[in-house]
């Protein structure tokens, strides 16, 4: 099932999900590792952006650099970043230099919009899978629904709520062990 | 260069603080970016909507920053500043864990992130949704591609090619 990519494969693999990335480049990261390439499993997936998660700096440049490591190593873990954000940077400078001077029509602020409302979706889909693995398991979907709350009702700090709900995560464990 | 150097340094600092991804640090980050001097409050919005609708990770607010700070070289400096310290020691970091595979106390954390990995990733994607929400069509737009990318295995190209197309000639 799983085929490990090769230093060329990694290359490509983040230069699309880079080069796809409007509105977040997790969704993209997620279909084209998991579903298209079949690079890893879903839990696998889910374990490393965990890591990710738990470490500083940005989610999609670490998984990057994490996925790329985990099958190529040094080499593997520099073409997934390069190949993530090279040319991004190019055209987020290229539009930034632009922008001064743009004046945006109503059909291309309409067509932002809706890749924004878009991104929105893919970004609810993407998590909407990781999470339902739990949706089994009441001791874990309690943990899903405690994350959600704390993040998205209560608006904390990211950094609370993981030492809020990971703690909370080992309890649940030990209630209802796999 | 003193100018370059403070970019990156200041961008490092912030990146070593961004515990759980880039978007912990934005409030942090548009507070800094006023004290300094370098981009006022509402440009700082626009620059993120800016990264949003362009490809790569929303991260990549930090180059437009450096950008009105010191031209390229400024982009370049923010931008090297927030990604490359913090993807060394994520690499380390995943050096350790890989020789850890498989021991108990491991497989017990990567099970207990899961649930929470889920809960934080649905509950981006609601701010996102608020956020984005400007009237029935753009909800629309977002669950059905939320069903779509849960249901099926699209490529999420053409769901966001699909909702740019609607949302240019109805929103």
């Amino acid at each position: 099932m799983e085929t490990a990519p090769s230093i060329r494969e990694l290359f490509r693999g983040f230069f699309i999900i880079g080069m796809s990335g409007f509105g977040g480049a997790l969704p993209h990261a997620r279909s084209l590792i998991v579903d298209r390439r079949g690079w890893m499993t879903q839990a696998e997936f889910a374990e490393m952006l965990g890591l990710c998660q738990i470490l500083p700096g940005p989610n999609m440049v670490n998984l990057a650099v994490v996925i790329g490591r985990r099958f190529q190593g040094a080499p593997g873990a520099v073409v997934a970043f390069i190949g993530l954000l090279a040319v991004p940077i190019v055209v987020v400078i290229t539009l930034g230099l632009a922008y001064r001077t743009a004046d945006l029509s109503p059909a291309v602020r309409g067509a932002m919009a809706g890749v924004a409302a878009a991104a929105a979706g893919l970004m609810l889909g993407t998590g909407l899978r990781i999470a339902s693995p739990a949706a089994r398991r009441p001791a874990q979907l309690a943990i899903v629904v405690l994350a959600f709350v704390l993040l998205a009702v209560l608006h904390l700090p990211l950094i609370t709520v993981l030492a809020i709900a990971i703690p909370a995560s080992l309890v649940a464990q030990r209630i209802d062990p796999a | 260069m003193i100018l370059l150097g403070e970019l990156a340094v200041r961008f490092t600092v912030l990146s070593m603080l961004a515990v759980g991804g880039g978007a912990t640090v934005l409030p942090d980050m548009q507070r800094m970016a006023a004290a300094e001097g370098w981009v006022d409050p509402v440009t700082f919005a626009s620059f993120y909507a800016l990264t949003q609708c362009a490809p790569g990770p929303n991260i990549l607010v930090v180059t437009l920053i450096g950008l009105k700070v010191a031209g390229i070289p400024g982009a370049l400096a923010a931008s090297a500043g927030m990604l490359v310290p913090s993807s060394i020691l994520a690499y380390g970091a995943a050096s350790g864990w890989a020789r850890f595979r498989d021991s108990a106390w491991q497989r017990m954390t990567a099970a207990a992130l899961m649930p929470v990995v889920g809960g934080l990733v649905v509950a981006a994607g609601t701010l996102l949704a608020e956020a984005a929400a400007r009237g029935w069509l753009s909800i629309v737009i977002t669950a059905s591609v939320a069903g779509a990318s849960v249901l099926t295995r699209v490529n999420p190209l053409w769901l966001l090619l699909t909702a740019a197309g609607l949302g240019a000639v109805a929103l």
